[in-house]
């Protein structure tokens, strides 16, 4: 019976664990909710593993669909309609191997209140594989503004000294966001007479209404993701945050934003993305270039990882948008399928990477206590192995050919080739930026003499320490060398994906 | 004067309830300080009694009686099916509340009966004298009770406050009724709505509807006439404050659909505009006011001001869409409302009021399970899904934007980010701050069973909204 449902299994499991965890009560059974919280992440990769597996390649329909009535009311016709194609698998596993790797970090690192902090992971994991799963734009929302609340809970509880401000901050920017899309995903399922997001890609939408709707996605997905200039609560959020909500942050949430381009932006409102896309572009080179620049004047490591996510991130908008740049050069799709793919790519690997780093950064915090660059020095001298690592995984920010980072950028830079040199220009400097502020850090803080007594005393990883770090370290390394089985699962989709947009809504009668 | 046996059925539930409190009114003469528990059983008994009668002569179609002064339709049922169930919590939340303060209990059940009693008349008003008489017997009750605490002179002065800005809008609301009698020379709704067709021009039909808008807005507490409302609700006891903040909001509900929608719907035009600013002032001062509260009493009463401008906005659209989605919106406020001041009960002790935003610091770590309760509460009503919040907001945003008043919408959302800060901060206190003291909070198991409950059907609702949804907009279709 289950292999119906297989989806559903994927969302509730999760939440299912983390309300047992929740019932294990207090700190004396601390024991116990740790264990039962990897039992139940470990068990939800496992079928995001059989999902993948059973997955069929090569066709871009919507697999291992559900659908089910939610509810009516009016105009209101809401289903529980769940379905994934390749696009949206790839970040389904990452969302459940991420979750293992959060509950492993945080499991001696929190002693207080531990059966709500694996509680509020678990809920958030079925959350976020809601918001990759949905095919119903209320379903949809629901995951989307749920997942809120634990993130929220998350790092006012666990988090730094300004711990109210930053996640006040992150709620209400988001929130903020989330609304302009809830009117106009209102509006669209009035037109369309249901929540159907597959619907919505057929529905006629004039010039205007397309604009304006839109607008009122790039606000949500915008914030979300977060692009230049709505990026502030991001570096606040992530400085703040315990090690485990700032993995969560940098590698799932931060890929919703764009994952949203993709399923609602890009499909519902052709046109206005067609028409707006030098906006986009803009934003997303204004990221890579500028924000790079921001992130190599920092003194906390946190934030400077925070400042590489947004630059990173300005990748995968750019991969998105240059889309009828590429198709009105070339006249064909194929570089706009790279560019897309390339995007995709990066941001697995951007989750990957990122929440290695802010491990890395949380492996040195919980022994010293600080973030700042200016604390560390030498390290190299007391933790070699940890130095390795997070060598390693800095190589990977900076794009380093071998490792995942690579991959994704490498292929937006060559597809933004094919729409304007200067396109690629400028995505290309990252190479350099990027390079230099990953780097200098990590030259700052694990080489040279031993800063202080501090430094001196460090002790190397632990075996936990060293299997987060290093299931991390394979997994980047795999993707770098063969990220095939990656495009290969999203290929049909992406395809799909180029050639629906490519056709202008307006040209429908009546439209 | 039209007069049948089959009317006294039809208002069976009322008759009933009449009865019920004349008996909870002798009994209670004989109640010692010992037994008091009885007049408390006897109220509740009253009120599951009044359900099953209601249950027992529902009708599928709407019927008049007395006279055409009476109306049973599926509306009013529901809605008064919620009062009872509302009012049975109330009072259950009340009950160790007025024992530890020594407020009567026979007044306080007695005149809290009497006030459902005038709520069901006033919903199941067809006539404006029949509006009249449920909303006298109704705000009575509540001036009564908001005095209970008569060595308070808080208490004394909320409730001098209230009873003389209630006549107030109660006489503007009877010149507005007498200038439509003066026009379409009836006091029938039905009969009004008819003449006023024919009067459509009379400039004195406009006034009339300014002055009836003036006084509805009053008892729901839409800007500007919700000066009442803080004050009324920081004054009071909190079971006072409980009573007043829940089950009436319905009945005002009803009253405004009775005299806009049943009475006056060919000056919708009309009334839409008012409405729209009234709205919008409530959704704008409800929410930015908010924020700077201290008292939560207070600033769950300038969250009422706010609520009520979301329910106007169904009422707004004029359809039968957004109708329905007003009387969703009040039945789940009223559930959210309920276990916010329910909870505020909770944490007040004997000679200890939890009136300060500050006693809620640190309730995460005194008893997590109430916590938890009041952070689905708060987000509930802040409107974040998956909880049943979320979607009242939802159903009368989509009725708004399908008579394409996007932009009103569009307000609506913004304002319901302000209102978000505010409810996050109960949050923020109860998870984020240590406590004040770390005792865990003590409670009779009846009142931790109704928390749970009312918890927990937030958040079911929420995941399965099509239930109650449903219901309202079948009540709604004409």
């Amino acid at each position: 019976m289950f292999e119906n449902h297989l989806l559903s299994l994927l969302i509730w499991t999760p939440i299912l664990g983390g309300i047992l965890v929740l019932a294990t009560g207090g700190d004396k059974n601390s024991a116990e909710a740790r264990a039962l919280a990897l039992v139940f992440s470990i068990a939800t990769f496992v079928i995001s593993l059989l999902v993948y597996h059973k997955f069929i390649l090569g066709t871009a329909q919507m697999q291992f669909a559900e659908l089910y009535d939610w509810f009516n009311f009016g105009t209101l016709r809401a289903y529980y309609h769940l379905g994934i194609d390749g696009i949206s698998l790839p970040l389904i596993v990452l969302t459940t191997f991420t979750t293992i790797i959060v509950v492993v970090a945080g499991w001696e690192v929190i002693q207080f209140k531990a059966a709500q902090y694996m509680a509020a992971f678990l809920i958030m994991e079925g959350l976020m594989i809601g918001v990759f799963a949905a095919l119903d734009a209320a379903l949809f929302y629901v995951f989307w503004e749920a997942m809120l609340i634990p993130m929220f809970i998350v790092i006012g509880v666990w988090g730094g000294q300004r711990r109210v401000y930053a996640t006040f901050k992150f709620f209400l920017y988001t929130f903020f966001g989330s609304v302009f899309m809830l009117v106009a995903l209102v509006y669209l399922a009035q037109k369309g007479g249901n929540f159907e997001i597959l619907q919505m890609y057929a529905t006629p939408l004039n010039k205007n209404e397309q604009v304006l709707i839109f607008l009122a996605f790039l606000i949500a997905f915008a914030v979300k993701v977060p692009m230049w200039p709505v990026h502030t609560w991001l570096p606040d959020a992530h400085v703040e945050a315990p090690t485990g909500g700032s993995v969560v942050l940098a590698a799932i949430m931060l890929k919703l934003g764009a994952y949203g381009f993709l399923r609602f932006s890009l499909p519902i409102t052709p046109d206005a993305s067609h028409q707006l896309d030098w906006l986009m572009i803009t934003l997303s080179l204004i990221a890579v270039v500028y924000i790079g620049f921001v992130a190599l004047v920092q003194q906390d490591m946190k934030k400077l990882i925070a400042y590489s996510s947004i630059s990173h991130m300005g990748f995968v908008t750019l991969g998105f948008f240059i889309v009828w740049a590429i198709t009105a050069q070339q006249g064909n799709n194929i570089g706009a399928v790279m560019g897309i793919e390339g995007a995709l790519v990066q941001m697995i690997s951007h989750g990957f990477v990122s929440g290695a780093m802010f491990l890395c950064v949380g492996v040195m915090y919980d022994r010293l206590h600080s973030r700042m660059i200016k604390d560390y020095g030498g390290v190299v001298n007391t933790m070699p192995m940890f130095a390795a690592f997070m060598l390693f995984f800095a190589m990977a920010n900076a794009g380093l050919p071998g490792t995942s980072g690579f991959v994704g950028e490498f292929m937006v830079i060559l597809s933004s080739f094919r729409a304007s040199f200067w396109y690629a220009f400028l995505a290309g400097t990252t190479l350099i930026i990027g390079a230099a502020y990953t780097l200098w850090m990590v030259k700052r803080v694990l080489f040279g003499a031993i800063q202080n007594e501090g430094v001196a005393k460090l002790q190397d990883l632990n075996r936990r320490e060293f299997f987060v770090l290093g299931s991390l370290a394979v997994m980047v390394l795999f993707f770098g060398i063969y990220p095939a089985p990656l495009l290969e699962v999203m290929d049909a989709s992406v395809t799909n994906l180029v050639r629906h947009i490519g056709q202008s809504k307006l040209l429908v009668p009546g439209g | 004067m039209n007069f049948a046996l089959s009317h006294l059925q039809l208002a069976l539930p009322e008759i009933v309830l009449l009865t019920a409190i004349c008996l909870v009114l002798l009994v209670d003469l004989f109640v010692t300080e010992k037994t008091r528990g009885t007049t408390y059983m006897l109220a509740q008994l009253s009120l599951v009694a009044v359900l099953l009668c209601t249950l027992a002569t529902a009708v599928d179609k709407p019927l008049l009686a007395f006279s055409d002064m009476f109306v049973r339709d599926r509306m009013g049922d529901i809605l008064k099916i919620f009062i009872y169930a509302i009012t049975f919590a109330g009072f259950l939340y009340s009950k160790s509340y007025l024992k530890m303060r020594d407020i009567s209990f026979g007044e306080f059940y007695v005149l809290g009966l009497f006030g459902v009693l005038g709520m069901m008349i006033l919903i199941s008003a067809h006539s404006l004298l029949t509006v009249y008489l449920g909303l006298e017997l109704m705000s009575l009750s509540m001036y009564a009770m908001v005095a209970l605490q008569r060595d308070s002179a808080v208490a004394s002065e909320s409730a001098m406050k209230y009873f003389v800005l209630g006549a107030i809008a109660s006489g503007l609301l009877l010149y507005g009724m007498s200038m439509l009698y003066g026009v379409t020379g009836s006091l029938d709704l039905g009969r009004i709505s008819q003449g006023v067709v024919q009067h459509k021009a009379n400039i004195v039909l406009i006034f009339g509807l300014v002055f009836i808008i003036v006084g509805v807005a009053f008892k729901l507490g839409a800007v500007p006439f919700h000066m009442w409302v803080p004050d009324v609700y920081q004054g009071s006891a909190t079971a006072v404050t409980l009573y007043i903040g829940t089950a009436p909001k319905i009945a005002a509900f009803a009253m405004l659909m009775r005299l806009l929608v049943d009475g006056l719907q060919p000056l919708q035009a009309e009334w839409r505009d008012i409405l729209i600013i009234l709205a919008i002032a409530s959704l704008a001062v409800g929410n930015i006011v908010a924020i700077a509260q201290t008292n939560i009493k207070r600033m769950l009463a300038y969250s009422t001001i706010s609520h009520v401008g979301f329910l106007l906005l169904g009422v707004i659209a004029g359809t039968a869409e957004g109708y329905s989605a007003a009387m969703f919106y009040v039945l789940i406020y009223s559930l959210m409302a309920l276990g916010a001041f329910g909870m505020i009960i909770l944490l007040s002790r004997f000679g200890f009021e939890a009136e300060q935003l500050d006693s809620f610091k640190g309730l995460n770590q005194r008893s997590p399970w109430f916590a938890f309760m009041m952070l689905i509460l708060m987000f509930s009503m802040a409107g974040v899904p998956p909880f049943i919040g979320f979607w009242a907001k939802l159903a009368v945003l989509t009725a708004v934007i399908n008579i394409q008043l996007t932009w009103l919408a569009i307000v609506a959302v913004l304002f319901s980010i302000v209102g978000a800060v505010y409810y996050l901060r109960i949050v923020k206190l109860m998870y984020f701050d240590t406590p004040q003291d770390s005792q865990a909070l003590e409670c009779s198991t009846d009142m931790r069973v109704l928390m749970s409950i009312n918890g927990v059907l937030v958040l079911l609702l929420g995941l399965n909204p099509g239930l109650i949804l449903s219901l309202c907009a079948e009540v709604m279709a004409k």
